[in-house]
C-alpha cells in the first residue's frame, strides 16, 4: 500500500500539472470574486470563508476524474483490481484517495492563508477556515473516488463526476463554512460544526473507497 | 486429441424469459392501475377543495394536498430505485436496472413538484420564494442526485455496462434519504416539523387529514402507473437496440474454438 | 497444480463471444491461443484473469499444497498495453510493481540484465522506444513468482531478437513448472505448446 501511495506522489508531483494547476485555478476563483462583488473591503472580509471554500470545493472536483481514468489507461488499473485478493480495492481506492489529497487536496490547504489575505479575512477566521479546510477537503476526496471509479469508463467524465458528486460534498460545504464562521461570529460555535464536518470525512472515508471499489470491479468488463 | 467445435450462438432466453413475463402481466393490470389512480386522485381533488380552510393560512393550506404527497414520492421514488439497485448488484436481476431507469425521471419529477409547490406555498406563508434551510436544502440536493442519476445514464450508451455503476451511485446516494426525512427535527427550521407520520399521532385535523390520505393514495398509484409504463417502454427500447445490434453480428457469423495438442 | 478451465463463455453485451471453451493446464504445460480479431483471444485472457464475469463456467486452480487457491492471484497479466506510468523511470516503475504485487522472486537489476535494458533503468518510462517499453513490461514477469502466466499479444512490437529471447523466457517459465496460457497472432517458437484456435468467422 506504501508503495502505491510514494508512486502516486511521485506522479502526482513530476508529471507537472496536476498539483500546480489546482492551485491556479483556486488562486483564478479567488482572485475574479473582488471584481464580481467590487472591492468593498468589509464584504470581502464577511464572505472571505465561503468564498476560499468554493474555490477550494471547485479545485478539488478539478482533477478527480483523473483518479483512475490515468491507470485504466496505461493497463494498470487491471493488475490492481486483480491483486484483489491480496490488497483489497477499497484499501487500494483509499491509498490512491490518500496520494491524491496530498498531492492536490494538501497544497490547496496551504496555499490558503494566503489567499485570506487576499480576501481581508481577520487572523482568526483565516485560522479557521484553514482548519476546516484541513479536515474537511478530504471528504471531498474520499466522496470523489466513487464519482470518477463510477465515470472511469466514460472518456469525457469530468464534467459527470462533477455534477455526481457536488450533491454529496453540499454538507461538507455547509458544516466547513458554518464552522469558519462560528469562529468569528460570537453566538455561533465553531467546535460543534467542526466535529460534524470531521465526522462527515470519517463517514466518506469508509463509503467512498467500498463504493468506488466496487464501481472498479464492475468496471473491467 | 479431438476437436471441440462450438454449436451455433444460443439467444439468451433465459435473460429474457423475466422481463418478458413482466410485459404480459404488466399489459394486464396498467389499464386498472391507470383507472384506479384517475378516480382516487379526481377524488382527492374534490376532497382537497371541499375540506375547510385553514383558521391561519386560509386558502393557502391546499397547497398542501399536492405538496405533502409530491414530497413523499420524491423520498419514496428514491427509495423505489434504492430497492432496485440491491437488486442489480445483489441479484442481477434484469428488470431491476429497467426499473431504476424508469423511475429516475418520475422521481425528479415528484421532487420537482414537491419545490415547486412549496416555494408556491412558502410566498405568502413565510413571505419568501425560497429559504436555505435544512429541509428545503436536503431536497434541493435530493433533486440534483435525481439529475446526476439521470445524466450518468444518458452519458453511457450501452445499458448492461450501466446498470452497475448507476446502481452504486444510487445506493450511495441513500445517505440523503434519512436527512431529509429528519431534518426538521435535528434542525429548528423554518419549515414545519412532521405532521402526519409520527410517533404520538397525527397533529393534523381529521377534516384535513382524509383528503390528504386519499391523494397520496392517488399520487402513489400515479407513480406506480407511470413507472410501469417507462419500464415498458425502456424494456422495448432495450430490445430494439439488442436487435440493431444482434443485426449487425450476423454478418460476421460466431467464432469456433478449436483445441488442439 | 491445474489450470482448469471448465465450459467457459463469455459476453460482452451483445450476445455471447465464445462458448464451451474447456481445457486444462498441468505443470509445466503451455497453450497458445489463435485466432482473427474480434474472435474473443483477449476476452478469453481477461476472463481468466478474473476482469470479466463469464456469462457461464468457470477458470480456476486447482493446486495440492494450497498456496495458491484464486486464479488471479495465482497469475501474472500481461495486457495489451504494458501498466507502466510514464512519468516514472524503469526502476521505480518496476520497484512498485514489485513491493505491491508481493513474493519477489528476481532483483530489479537483474530482471532489467535479462530483458537487456539495465542501462535505461533511471531514464523515465516515456524515453524507451515501442519495443524496450515492451520488453521491460515482460521483465515484469520475473520480478514476483506466480505460476500461471496469462499473456494477451506478449511480443506485439518486438524485433525478431527479442521475440527470441521472450519464447526463451517462457520455455524457461514452464521448465520451472508454471503455466503459461498466450493469446498471439504471430507464432511463439516454443514446442510442446497445446493451440487453441479461434476460427474464421462463419458467413450467417
Amino acid at each position: 500500500m506504501m508503495a502505491l501511495i510514494l508512486r502516486d506522489i511521485r506522479i502526482g508531483v513530476r508529471a507537472g500539472g496536476g498539483m500546480l494547476i489546482g492551485i491556479l485555478f483556486f488562486l483564478a476563483v479567488i482572485t475574479v470574486v473582488p471584481f464580481g462583488v467590487g472591492p468593498d473591503l468589509k464584504l470581502l472580509a464577511r464572505i472571505g470563508p465561503a468564498i476560499l471554500w468554493i474555490g477550494a470545493l471547485l479545485a478539488s472536483l478539478l482533477g478527480l476524474d483523473r483518479l483512475f481514468q490515468a491507470d485504466r489507461e496505461d493497463g494498470s488499473l487491471d493488475l490492481l483490481i486483480m491483486a484483489g485478493h491480496e490488497h483489497p480495492l477499497a484499501l487500494t481506492v483509499f491509498a490512491k484517495c490518500v496520494a491524491h489529497w496530498l498531492t492536490t487536496g494538501l497544497p490547496l490547504v496551504i496555499v490558503s492563508p494566503a489567499l485570506g489575505l487576499l480576501m481581508n479575512m481577520e487572523p482568526a477566521a483565516i485560522a479557521a477556515t484553514t482548519a476546516t479546510l484541513l479536515a474537511g477537503t478530504p471528504a471531498i476526496t474520499f466522496i470523489g473516488a466513487t464519482g470518477a471509479a463510477i465515470a472511469v469508463a466514460l472518456p469525457r467524465g469530468g464534467l459527470l463526476v462533477s455534477v455526481m458528486v457536488l450533491p454529496f460534498v453540499i454538507p461538507v460545504l455547509i458544516f466547513g463554512v458554518m464552522a469558519a464562521y462560528g469562529a468569528v461570529e460570537d453566538p455561533a460555535p465553531f467546535l460543534q460544526p467542526f466535529l460534524l464536518m470531521c465526522a462527515l470525512t470519517l463517514f466518506f472515508a469508509a463509503l467512498g473507497p467500498l463504493a468506488a471499489g466496487a464501481a472498479l470491479k464492475g468496471s473491467s468488463d | 486429441m479431438s476437436d471441440t467445435i462450438a454449436p451455433a450462438r444460443r439467444f439468451s432466453l433465459t435473460a429474457l424469459a423475466n422481463p418478458t413475463r413482466f410485459l404480459s402481466y404488466s399489459g394486464k393490470i396498467l389499464p386498472w392501475l391507470g383507472g384506479l389512480s384517475a378516480i382516487i386522485l379526481i377524488v382527492g381533488l374534490y376532497m382537497s377543495f371541499t375540506a375547510p380552510a385553514d383558521y391561519q393560512q386560509g386558502i393557502t393550506v391546499r397547497i398542501m394536498y399536492v405538496h405533502v404527497p409530491a414530497a413523499w414520492l420524491s423520498m419514496m421514488g428514491y427509495m423505489v430505485m434504492a430497492v432496485s439497485a440491491l437488486g442489480t448488484l445483489i441479484w442481477r436481476h434484469p428488470l431491476a436496472d429497467v426499473s431504476i431507469k424508469a423511475a429516475a425521471p418520475i422521481g425528479a419529477a415528484f421532487t420537482f413538484l414537491a419545490l415547486a409547490t412549496g416555494s408556491l406555498w412558502g410566498k405568502p406563508m413565510w413571505g419568501t420564494w425560497w429559504v436555505w434551510d435544512a429541509r428545503l436544502t436536503s431536497v434541493f440536493v435530493l433533486f440534483l442526485m435525481y439529475l446526476g442519476i439521470i445524466a450518468l445514464q444518458r452519458a453511457m450508451d450501452d445499458p448492461v455496462k450501466a446498470a452497475r455503476p448507476v446502481a452504486i451511485l444510487v445506493l450511495v446516494g441513500t445517505v440523503n434519504i434519512p436527512i431529509i426525512k429528519f431534518s426538521v427535527n435535528w434542525w429548528n427550521t423554518l419549515h414545519q416539523p412532521a405532521a402526519v407520520i409520527r410517533m404520538d399521532g397525527p397533529t393534523i385535523d381529521p377534516s384535513m387529514l382524509w383528503p390528504l390520505l386519499v391523494m397520496a393514495v392517488g399520487f402513489t398509484l400515479l407513480f406506480f402507473f407511470m413507472h410501469m409504463v417507462a419500464m415498458r417502454t425502456e424494456i422495448w427500447r432495450r430490445r430494439i437496440a439488442s436487435m440493431r445490434r444482434a443485426s449487425a453480428r450476423e454478418q460476421r457469423g460466431a467464432a469456433k474454438p478449436v483445441l488442439a495438442e | 497444480m491445474k489450470l482448469v478451465v471448465d465450459d467457459l463463455a463469455a459476453d460482452r453485451g451483445s450476445g455471447l463471444i465464445f462458448e464451451n471453451i474447456g481445457f486444462s493446464l498441468g505443470d509445466g504445460e503451455g497453450l497458445v491461443v489463435t485466432g482473427p480479431n474480434g474472435a474473443g483471444k483477449s476476452t478469453l485472457i481477461r476472463a481468466m484473469a478474473g476482469l470479466l464475469r463469464p456469462a457461464h463456467g468457470t477458470a480456476r486452480i486447482e493446486d495440492e499444497t494450497g498456496e495458491w487457491t484464486d486464479l488471479a492471484a495465482a497469475s501474472h497479466y500481461l495486457g495489451p498495453i504494458n501498466a507502466m506510468k510514464p512519468a516514472l523511470t524503469v526502476r521505480e516503475n518496476l520497484a512498485f510493481w514489485q513491493a505491491f504485487a508481493g513474493k519477489p522472486a528476481m532483483a530489479i537489476d537483474e530482471v532489467q540484465q535479462t530483458v537487456g535494458l539495465e542501462h535505461t533503468a533511471d531514464l523515465p518510462f516515456s524515453y524507451l522506444s515501442t519495443g524496450q517499453r515492451r520488453r521491460i513490461a515482460i521483465a515484469k514477469l520475473l520480478l514476483n513468482w506466480r505460476p500461471v502466466w496469462l499473456l494477451d499479444e506478449p511480443t506485439s512490437g518486438l524485433d525478431a531478437a527479442s521475440e527470441r529471447h521472450f519464447a526463451g523466457l517462457v520455455r524457461d517459465h514452464m521448465k520451472a513448472g508454471g503455466i503459461v496460457v498466450a493469446a498471439t497472432h504471430l507464432p511463439i517458437a516454443v514446442d510442446g505448446m497445446k493451440r487453441l484456435t479461434f476460427g474464421e468467422a462463419l458467413p450467417a
